[in-house]
């Protein structure tokens, strides 16, 4: 470690090239809808009855998704919750990375990329930049490469709203400490939400914890890729046969009734107490906006 | 399915004929209210305001915008969930005579009941649509409390063009959203039994 070149390393990662990345990275997030995402609404929209409303709606969400990445508009309005988890090197300073951040931001805001979205929960002020308290909100790890990698997601307030935390046992839901357990919460929450999540969503969950911790793996899982597969097999059945059985609800887009209610379902897991058994579920809407920079000594890119 | 075109000031006869999953494209001038604006509304009765609600409707969005060269233009401007309005929304039509309510995610029984007896209808917008929805929206006429309640918050009044939303609840009681609470909580019970 003490061979590290703090000068170099501090201008190759200078103040400008990251508030490039990271305002270039939200961009992508609030324009571009990843193309998994994309791709599994295409699906849907083949999967419900021709003309019926609910392909309309997925037409209304398909072009949507078109114009917003053309004109590079918001693809909604709701700007979300910034979740970044930042990687970066041995070397580097957290508040240097930050503050480009927090600019990046702000210029995003000015850009009308953003909306101002962030409100003082005493006052009611509405901050005008979206910067505030735990506004974004960046988690940060130091690592041994020697680039930097950022994952962003940008988190809707309707389907925030409808997340929901269970403690397990659950008598009403003749719910227990295991994965028929956890598989029933799941289905509770997502028939609770109905179509205000705005449905189709992504489900995101986190098994154990704490409430905190809990609801933070929750929404990891949500920057995974939709077709992936779960690395425990046990794990992985159980996305799989949620993802069938939530669409079994008949929810439809919007909640309009059809045949398509999420597009995926991803699991994770923390430890937790013997006490606790907390089961988090994270409803992600369609608009499912995610980015992912890397910024290396030569080059800045975002892909989704 | 049919689709349905409505042109602002509608009559209560015209959403009379309107049934839950009707396919509407909206024409003429709406106007936004959300959480703040509801409040507002219902405790200091605005008289500049109102006009745009009799026999109007109201829009909850927050939208983005953008002011350039004096002007404001409309980037993005899809619902927002509208239960949080509950509490007001029945009072709001009442004293307001509202014809028309956009949002997302439906609305409850006072509501309902609301529609029901004043003549009213809710129409869902696609939630997450904004692009789309904004540009619908050929101008924005006014705004109202910008200042005081902030860009998502304000009351702005626009003038849209087949501004695309489905009847979820009707002026009939009907309400496409209890209908499908009630098929879904069947399955719903099978599945964890």
């Amino acid at each position: 470690m003490m061979d590290v070149d703090l000068k170099k390393l501090q201008e190759v990662f200078n103040y400008e090239r990251l508030k490039t990345g990271f305002f270039n990275q939200i961009k992508m997030a609030s324009t571009s809808l990843p193309k998994d995402v994309e791709d599994a609404i295409n699906l849907a929209y083949n999967n419900e009855k021709q003309n019926s409303v609910s392909q309309n709606i997925l037409q209304q969400i398909l072009d949507n998704v078109q114009l917003a990445r053309k004109y590079s508009i918001p693809i909604c309005q709701d700007t979300g919750t910034h979740i970044h988890y930042i990687y970066y090197p041995f070397g580097l300073r957290e508040k240097n990375i930050e503050k480009a951040v927090i600019d990046a931001t702000i210029e995003a805001t000015e850009k009308s990329i953003l909306r101002p979205n962030t409100v003082n929960s005493l006052t009611d002020k509405n901050s005008g930049n979206n910067i505030g308290e735990k506004n974004p909100q960046i988690h940060f790890h130091q690592w041994d490469e020697n680039y930097i990698y950022g994952k962003l997601m940008l988190k809707g307030g309707g389907s925030e709203n409808v997340s929901a935390q269970y403690s397990l046992p659950n008598s009403k839901l003749h719910a227990g400490r295991d994965l028929d357990g956890v598989r029933k919460t799941v289905l509770d929450a997502v028939f609770n939400a109905q179509g205000m999540g705005c449905a189709p969503g992504v489900i995101g969950i986190g098994v154990g914890g704490d409430r905190g911790s809990s609801f933070l793996t929750a929404k990891e899982q949500l920057f995974r890729a939709l077709l992936d597969n779960n690395s425990n097999p046990d794990v992985d059945i159980l996305e799989k046969k949620l993802q069938k059985e939530i669409n079994e609800l008949k929810i439809g887009p919007m909640g309009f009734g059809g045949n398509t209610t999420v597009l995926g379902v991803k699991i994770g897991f923390a430890h937790r107490l013997p006490a606790s058994y907390f089961v988090s579920i994270a409803y992600m809407c369609w608009a499912h906006r995610k980015a992912f920079l890397t910024i290396t000594e030569n080059d800045i890119s975002i892909k989704n | 399915m049919a689709t349905i075109k409505l042109k602002t000031p509608i009559t209560e006869k015209q959403i009379r004929e309107l049934k839950i999953g009707d396919l509407v494209l909206l024409s003429g001038v709406i106007i936004t209210g959300r959480d703040a604006a509801h409040k507002y509304i219902m405790e200091n009765h605005p008289t500049d305001i109102a006009p745009y609600l009799n026999d109007g409707i109201l829009y909850h969005c927050g939208p983005v915008v953008e002011k350039k060269d004096g002007v404001w233009r409309v980037i993005a401007a899809g619902p927002t969930t509208s239960i949080r309005e509950e509490p007001y929304e029945s009072d709001v039509i009442a004293e307001y005579n509202i014809r028309g309510v956009i949002g997302k995610g439906g609305m409850g029984d006072k509501t309902l009941n609301a529609l029901q007896k004043y003549g009213a209808v809710y129409f869902h917008a696609t939630g997450g649509a904004a692009a789309l929805q904004g540009a619908k929206i050929k101008k924005v006429l006014d705004v109202f409390l910008l200042e005081k309640l902030g860009v998502p918050e304000a009351f702005w009044v626009f003038e849209v063009e087949d501004f695309p939303v489905v009847v979820t609840m009707d002026s009939h009681g009907e309400s496409l959203h209890k209908e499908i609470k009630e098929s879904s909580e069947k399955i719903f019970n099978q599945l964890i039994s």
